[in-house]
């Protein structure tokens, strides 16, 4: 018994940590005003660059890198439509997860089937690692993980105490106010887009190079949308990223447990999508004002302009 | 010698001018695909001829375009005025699925009792009403819950192909499929007419330009249309005149969902004749439509066009699948890139850039 809830709550937190990275991402994105719907397509870049580079060089870390790279690179199409150009946001991002998808897959097409020698193994925490059950569920994982960890902390720190922090989020909610102040909204939104681009990216290496060994089309799977459903769940706060995110990992795993109950696969396949919309409906019964949305998500800016 | 660039906004914008700059922006899409095809080693002249001679270049090629120009053209119809109402309904996929199993039931089910007249009649509506339900759904998630109706569309999707899937493996799966995740054949009854020669199942073309004409004229002649017209160009002005946004909502996206549904009828009764996995039978119309409608600029007339243009590639990327062993998400590479460029292209069309050489901004000599 302690085996299996051992199992079942590393697992939990295995599947949730690509949805945490991704989360953290678009949280820093939104917060400037930008609304970001490119996750997907951005995951699936990281996910064959990550693929792809540790399949050459054999170096996880040097694919970890090539992901992170590639998703800012390919974020810069989402930057200059919607902060340069001021076009609108849903379209450009939809625009972006089109054109994530239709790359990775054809990036990715001679390396399908195809296997990498090793992915990032598990890593025990000296000491840590020893606590009875807790310590084999928090301390015995992927080196994502922890990284997943200390990069939700460190954005939330960011973004609440520093004064960077105030000036992106005073981006979202009142860009005029905040160019009058003399700080650059869209060197803020780029710079915002590009780090949410670059945890794109590592969420997708994380499933390419970590999550799995194989490259298989598709292997984002709609983690990218469930990002952005979660990003309304976290209340824009990393803190709360990281509860949604490993609720969110259980779920996935239910979806192995409770296929031996003679449970159709497709219906329990549902699960994660059916959850987010549940999820939503918990958060709109709310008052609408106390969610804390970034005043000026989604609209364009115009520098200027009354 | 810094050329100055000034950005100024443009006072007029004349249709000559609409043309140009679409003509262009799809140009400039195009060279920048087969600049993505150059890096991947794939040769773009051959690819793009491949393309252009797939879909335009033979009999085949032209038939097989109009054959998928059919659920382009509704889909695409349904959400330029979805979009219109500001209504980003990216779940088209799942409300043509919906509409094709509502349609199949009707058909499996009364299709052996009823002619032809009939069957088919009633298989359209109920992919109607099917796709028309799935697509209330996110409409009123989004009006009781506040719900981003892009999120929730989207998990339906994911949803509703799922629950096709359970129930071609289930409940519904064929007793004379050999075992095959199918259902059985529809009665012949309740099978579109083709034209001969051809896949093109012309009573969906012409339930299809119905549609677009019936749309058209309630956007551009009635009150109705009008009101949809305003809150896509001034929402605030929409408030102020009491237009009924929830309202307005629901009837879009029955309408929306509905098109969509039958779009799904027709690739059941005219194509396949029996429902199969998700992703045969609709290999990402939902999502290709919502480029048709951004270029077609949310005319329904110009949906027409656009739905042509986009079967086109579809086909044309077909071929190069076939030629060149690309995988069949390379048309997303079309569909994204193309789209980037539209939107880039309304900027420009909105704005005048000019150039000023040799001047300093406050009109002294440049002191080279």
């Amino acid at each position: 018994m302690e085996d299996l809830i051992v199992s079942v709550a590393q697992r939990t937190l295995i599947a949730g940590t690509p949805l945490l990275i991704g989360t953290i991402g678009e949280v820093i994105c939104e917060r400037s005003g930008i609304l970001n719907l490119g996750v997907e397509g951005v995951m699936s870049i990281g996910a064959v660059a990550a693929f792809v580079v540790t399949f050459y060089t054999q170096n996880l870390w040097l694919g970890l890198m090539a992901a992170v790279l590639a998703g800012m690179l390919i974020s810069i199409i989402h930057a200059v439509a919607s902060v340069s150009l001021q076009s609108n946001q849903v379209v450009s991002g939809l625009a972006l997860t089109m054109l994530g998808l239709g790359i990775s897959s054809l990036a990715g097409k001679p390396y399908v089937g195809k296997s990498l020698t090793e992915k990032m193994n598990t890593v025990a925490i000296p000491f840590l690692s020893d606590i009875p059950i807790l310590g084999k569920i928090l301390f015995v994982q992927s080196p994502f993980f922890y990284m997943a960890i200390v990069l939700a902390l460190a954005a939330w720190f960011i973004l609440e105490n520093t004064e960077l922090g105030i000036k992106i989020r005073s981006t979202g909610e009142n860009p005029k106010a905040t160019e009058a102040q003399g700080i650059n909204v869209s060197l803020i939104r780029y710079g915002c887009i590009l780090v949410g681009g670059g945890f794109s990216g590592m969420a997708g290496a994380n499933l390419s190079i970590s999550y799995s060994k194989l490259w298989i089309e598709g292997m984002t799977a709609g983690r990218g949308w469930i990002v952005i459903a979660l990003t309304i769940f976290a209340l824009w706060n990393p803190m709360r990223a990281m509860i949604g995110a490993f609720l969110f990992g259980g779920i996935f795993v239910m979806q192995y447990l409770l296929q031996p109950l003679g449970i159709s696969p497709s219906l329990l396949a549902m699960l994660p999508y059916m959850a987010t919309l549940l999820v939503l409906v918990m958060i709109g019964i709310k008052d609408s004002k106390k969610l804390n949305a970034p005043a000026m998500l989604g609209e364009p800016y115009k520098r200027g302009e009354r | 010698m810094i050329p100055i660039i000034k950005i100024t906004n443009r006072e007029k914008i004349t249709p000559a001018h609409q043309m140009m700059t679409l003509l262009f922006s799809i140009m400039a899409g195009l060279f920048a695909i087969g600049l993505i095809f150059l890096a991947f080693g794939v040769n773009p002249v051959f690819a793009m001829m491949k393309i252009f001679t797939g879909s335009f270049g033979s009999m085949y090629g032209i038939k097989e375009t109009v054959t998928k120009a059919i659920p382009l053209i509704l889909i695409g119809v349904g959400l330029a005025i979805a979009f219109r109402a500001k209504f980003w309904n990216i779940g088209a996929e799942s409300q043509l699925l919906m509409g094709a199993i509502f349609g199949t039931w009707v058909g499996l089910n009364w299709g052996p009792h009823l002619p032809a007249p009939m069957i088919i009649p009633l298989m359209f509506l109920a992919g109607f009403i099917g796709g028309a339900l799935w697509g209330l759904i996110p409409a009123f998630l989004k009006i009781r819950f506040s719900i981003n109706e892009v999120i929730s569309t989207l998990m339906m999707n994911y949803i509703c192909a799922e629950f096709l899937t359970f129930l071609i493996v289930g409940p519904w799966k064929g007793k004379t499929k050999f075992g095959f995740p199918y259902t059985d054949d529809l009665p012949a009854s309740a099978i579109l007419g083709v034209i001969p020669g051809s896949r093109i199942h012309y009573v969906t073309l012409i339930v299809a330009l119905l549609v677009v004409f019936i749309l058209g004229v309630i956007i551009y002649k009635t009150r109705f249309g009008y009101e949809v017209r305003v809150i896509g160009e001034n929402p605030e002005a929409a408030r102020y005149a009491g237009i009924d946004f929830f309202r307005t909502t629901l009837i879009i996206m029955a309408i929306s969902g509905g098109v969509a549904g039958l779009a799904g009828v027709g690739e059941v009764a005219g194509i396949h004749h029996y429902l199969s996995y998700p992703a045969s039978i609709s290999s990402g119309y939902g999502f290709t439509a919502i480029i048709v409608a951004w270029l077609a600029k949310l005319n329904p007339f110009f949906v027409i066009v656009a739905g042509i243009f986009f079967a086109g590639i579809l086909v044309g990327g077909d071929a190069i699948q076939i030629s060149l062993g690309l995988p069949a998400a390379t048309v997303q590479i079309f569909n994204g890139t193309l789209l980037v460029f539209l939107i880039m292209g309304d900027y420009f069309l909105k704005h005048r850039i000019t150039f000023k050489n040799n001047r300093m901004p406050h009109g002294e000599p440049d002191p080279q």
